[in-house]
């Protein structure tokens, strides 16, 4: 059975003391954590698959979240191919997935 | 121990050493391979696979045409088309006075009766990489160059070596050759082989094998470097070099680009390791981005810096031995080997099965440096050559 | 050239690398320690700089590491956190040159030692369906929940082996995970055989009264556990929906938005093996090391590795191997004498008896069973270049021996994460295609960059090396 389209995120399962930022994520802003990174963002939004395989262009999604696996590259503040979860968030910080082409 | 025979022992597993085991099991000899790693572990199948006449030196021209023509039925020799594409090689002028030079080569070879360098005009310059910075005022190009894939190009050179019969060893390292009695007798690291003929392949390790036979060449190690980018939307465009800077660029059908480019590290050949020097490697980034705005998205994946021998004089040793019968050497390819590797191993499977050849490679010969002392301490080639340096092994 | 030489450069703030940086610094050797994070701790300690942090996660380690930032921070140490190392190797006269980058800058660094605390990573679980969106490490799920207090939504799976996964699944049905099912991979058996390890393992009561404590939560939380589960797969489309696992012979199955995999842990090699220190097979832990001494010294001279990146021994191990690698460097450099590096490391191997006493029995006990190291042809083992097992398969059979002409042939390991996904799966298919041991088989060289570097990036380095003003090199 395919399925048509995908709905898997986290949630902020602890309330932080900390402040909050506004980030975009693929232009929808989503309020974050002052201290999550940018790939957190992306999962609290559920903006999955944020890329697709370079070689078949298959879904994929923030795997390892430590910077080994290459999964959570994402464009951020017009720098492509970041890894989303070595990166802070920032306040106004543009993140995009590359849903639609595979890199 | 008895010894393995045959009609012939190579040793050298790379390119050449496979080309030249192909051509001489298809005239019906028994050939040996003797290979210390692995086929194609050096330069031969981690360099930058550019299938280059352009550019070369006077001596090498004849042979890398014939070499081209097989490139262009390479499917039919080895039972695939190794990823050969040809897509023109293209050698940017920046300036007017780059292309005066280029003209000057151009008509440097049509007094020797060549025509496969030809000089294009801007207009054409950038109908072939729309993506070039403005400002370059054309190019010299020989349109039936291109690349093919080193490493898919190894894989099939296995593959039709094995089936034409050649007795392949890998993992065994020659230790000494002697001859006795018009027998060869190669030592290695697993038992000796016998043949009357051997054929010395060995890349940066040559010079040691030339000595076991009785030439002395004035052989250096180098360590080619080029780095591979992750993948970029494709261009399909010509392998690119500039007459006025060290660069080579091109990129592979995956996507992925090679940038090379004289880029040289340090080779150490008692240990397989070859180290490279960033600041190289920063100036052709630099130069990249500067003539490919689009490249601005690109990550550096991987630099290489390989094993490759490379003689005074900058062109590679092709032909019989000077100091032995039944020893022949294809070797000191000084990174760009890659292209003659199909016509240099039908040259010496003629050689060894009829005692001669057609094919001009005089000025290859292995005894040229004993005459001219001055040239061993590194006389330059022609400047040509410059950008266009090929190899780059794992 | 660019700048100065410092005495130590250390890569990597978890304990191992806090703890040396702090005690290098201290005894007066100039030291920057460098790390790709955002904040210190390394994965173990993630977010312990942040009093505002998770308070529910349960996790005895946050006060060791309070302790251990503490230290850094009093110390005169310099920490550069954001700062990725690109490059280790030879620089010119004998000291080693590291290539940085931080927030869109390169630099160089040139350092006399260099000291590797990179750490461990997850060992790869290639089950078909491990690249779908939805299917992520247990590590990166315990991640989330120390760093941002997130949990993931909806029905989560857990499977495979290990304490972290069972610490895992604790953390996260303590903030309420909806955790459907803990696949337990470990097979049967080995239990039974771990028991004679066990004696040597009770020098450190605490570390297994604290695993016990682990094993028996799940049943406290309510999560179903399924022992000696043979088979795991993750079913999905766009990204997973369910699970479906064997267990005696019977396939089983239940849906979920997560899966959560898991089968320990291994160290994280791609600095060492750029540097050129030797590595050697360790059979007890399953994976390659590299070659130390009693001090974390490398083959390659000024080239030091310290914490689970020299071996697993866990994080409290870390920090006193990462003390015994500044000793041993200070001493080298004449900071301190040969007997006091000596009189205080004493301290350091009393504290780390205990801790390496228990391990047999944890790898042994925890050791990944072949069924999940050995993925069936169809399945990814490599998840950047895409190549299943039936690919190394192929390789192998069309005469492949060697890992670097497997690695040539299919391209495995040739992707943006240099193969810390596949380093592990892939020598185990060439090893169990070819009947030898997986030690003949060897490891993946490691290329410069050990993480992919923009072009951009790479280029301003040439404006560092070779500033405007001077005249450029042809």
């Amino acid at each position: 059975m395919s399925q048509e389209s995908l709905d898997i995120r986290f949630r902020r399962a602890v309330r932080r003391a900390t402040g909050e930022v506004t980030v975009e994520v693929d232009g929808r802003p989503i309020a974050v954590g002052e201290e999550d990174t940018a790939a957190a963002a992306i999962l609290l939004a559920g903006a999955l698959p944020n890329r697709l395989s370079a070689v078949s262009g298959s879904p994929r999604a923030p795997y390892c979240m430590m910077g080994a696996c290459f999964e959570c590259l994402a464009e951020i503040d017009g720098v492509p191919l970041q890894q989303a979860c070595l990166v802070q968030v920032a306040d106004g910080m543009r993140i995009r997935t590359a849903k639609g082409s595979p890199t | 121990m008895t010894a393995v025979t045959a009609d012939v022992v190579v040793i050298g597993g790379g390119l050449h050493g496979c080309s030249a085991a192909l051509n001489m099991a298809r005239r019906g000899l028994s050939v040996v391979v003797i290979e210390k790693d692995f086929v194609g572990r050096h330069a031969s199948s981690a360099n930058a696979g550019g299938v280059r006449t352009l550019g070369r030196d006077p001596r090498e021209i004849t042979l890398s045409l014939a070499s081209l023509d097989l490139w262009h039925q390479i499917e039919s020799i080895v039972g695939s088309d190794c990823g050969f594409q040809a897509s023109g090689q293209l050698r940017l002028a920046e300036t007017p006075e780059a292309l005066a030079r280029l003209q000057r080569r151009v008509d440097m070879l049509t007094s020797q009766g060549f025509d496969h360098e030809e000089i294009i005009g801007a207009d054409e310059v950038y109908d072939i990489l729309p993506g070039l910075r403005p400002g370059c005022v054309g190019g010299l190009i020989c349109r039936r160059d291109g690349s093919a894939n080193p490493l898919a190009t190894m894989q099939a050179y296995r593959a039709v070596v094995l089936a034409a019969g050649v007795d392949l060893h890998e993992g065994i390292a020659a230790t000494g050759a002697t001859r006795s009695g018009g027998t060869w007798t190669v030592t290695t690291s697993a038992g000796a082989f016998e043949a009357p003929v051997i054929v010395n392949c060995a890349g940066a390790w040559a010079d040691r094998v030339a000595a076991w036979i009785g030439d002395m060449v004035p052989v250096t190690a180098v360590a080619p470097c080029a780095m591979i980018t992750s993948r970029m939307p494709p261009s399909l465009g010509p392998v690119v070099s500039t007459e006025s800077r060290p660069l080579s660029l091109k990129q592979f059908e995956n996507g992925t680009v090679l940038i090379s480019g004289s880029l040289r590290g340090v080779a150490d050949r008692n240990t397989n390791v070859a180290a490279i020097k960033l600041a190289p490697f920063a100036a052709r980034a630099a130069t990249v981005l500067e003539l490919f705005p689009a490249m601005q998205g690109a990550q550096a994946v991987r630099f290489w810096a390989g094993i490759e021998a490379a003689t005074p004089d900058g062109s590679p040793i092709i032909g019989p031995s000077a100091a032995a019968e039944g020893a022949f050497h294809a070797f000191g390819f000084n990174g760009h080997g890659f292209e003659l590797g199909p016509g240099c191993g039908a040259v010496i499977a003629e050689l060894v099965t009829t005692g001669s050849t057609n094919m001009p490679i005089a000025g290859l010969e292995v005894d040229r440096f004993e005459a001219d002392p001055g040239v061993a301490d590194g006389a330059r080639r022609d400047p040509i050559e410059q950008g266009v340096d090929h190899a780059a092994s794992t | 050239m660019s700048g100065e030489t410092i005495d130590l450069a250390v890569v990597g703030a978890g304990p191992a690398g806090m703890a040396a940086a702090a005690t290098a610094a201290d005894l007066g050797l100039d030291v920057r320690l460098l790390d790709e994070q955002p904040w210190p701790g390394g994965q173990i300690h993630r977010g312990v700089d942040r009093l505002a942090g998770p308070k529910t996660t349960d996790d005895p380690d946050r006060a060791a590491g309070r302790a251990l930032l503490h230290a850094l921070r009093q110390s005169k140490a310099d920490y550069r956190p954001r700062t990725c190392v690109w490059h280790v190797g030879p620089g010119d006269d004998g000291v080693f040159e590291l290539g940085l980058r931080c927030d869109g800058a390169v630099a160089l660094l040139r350092a006399r030692h260099v000291l590797l605390a990179t750490g461990s990573v997850e060992r790869a679980m290639p089950i078909p369906g491990w690249t779908l969106p939805g299917v992520m490490t247990a590590g990166a799920a315990q991640s989330m929940l120390k760093a941002s207090g997130l949990c993931p939504e909806g029905p989560i799976v857990m499977a495979g082996s290990g304490p972290l996964l069972y610490l895992c699944a604790d953390q996260l049905a303590a903030v309420g995970a909806d955790i459907r099912a803990l696949l337990d991979t470990t097979p049967r058996g080995r239990y039974f055989r771990a028991l004679r390890d066990l004696p040597a393992a009770l020098r450190a009561p605490a570390v297994l009264r604290r695993g016990l404590g682990l094993l028996r939560a799940p049943a406290r939380r309510g999560i179903p556990v399924h022992r000696h589960v043979e088979a795991v797969e993750a079913v999905g489309d766009l990204g997973v929906t369910g699970v479906r696992w064997r267990r005696g012979g019977r396939w089983d199955q239940t849906d979920c938005d997560h899966l959560l995999l898991h089968q320990g842990v291994q160290p994280h090699i791609n600095l060492p093996r750029l540097a050129g220190c030797a590595m050697e097979w360790d059979d007890v832990q399953h994976c390659w090391k590299p070659e130390t001494d009693d001090w974390g010294r490398s083959t390659v001279p000024g080239c030091w590795v310290a914490g689970d990146g020299a071996g697993i021994a866990g994080g409290e191990a870390a920090s006193d191997f990462g003390r015994l690698a500044a000793l041993g460097v200070a001493a080298d450099l004449g900071a301190l004498t040969r007997e006091e590096a000596g009189r205080r490391a004493t301290s350091h191997n009393r504290a780390l008896a205990p801790l390496l006493a228990v391990r047999p029995f944890l790898d042994n006990l925890y050791r990944p069973d072949r069924a999940f190291m050995l993925p069936a042809d169809g399945t990814l083992a490599c998840r950047c270049e895409e190549m299943t097992a039936g690919d190394i398969r192929k390789a192998v059979a069309d005469g492949c021996h060697a890992i670097e002409a497997v690695k040539q042939y299919t391209r495995c390991g040739m992707g943006a994460c240099q193969g810390r996904m596949c380093g592990s799966t892939v020598p185990e298919v060439i090893a169990d295609a070819r009947g030898v041991p997986v030690s003949a088989v060897g490891t993946y060289s490691q290329r410069t960059p050990v993480k992919p570097l923009p072009l951009t990036e790479l280029a301003k380095l040439d404006t560092v090396l070779n500033p405007p003003s001077t005249e450029t090199a042809a």
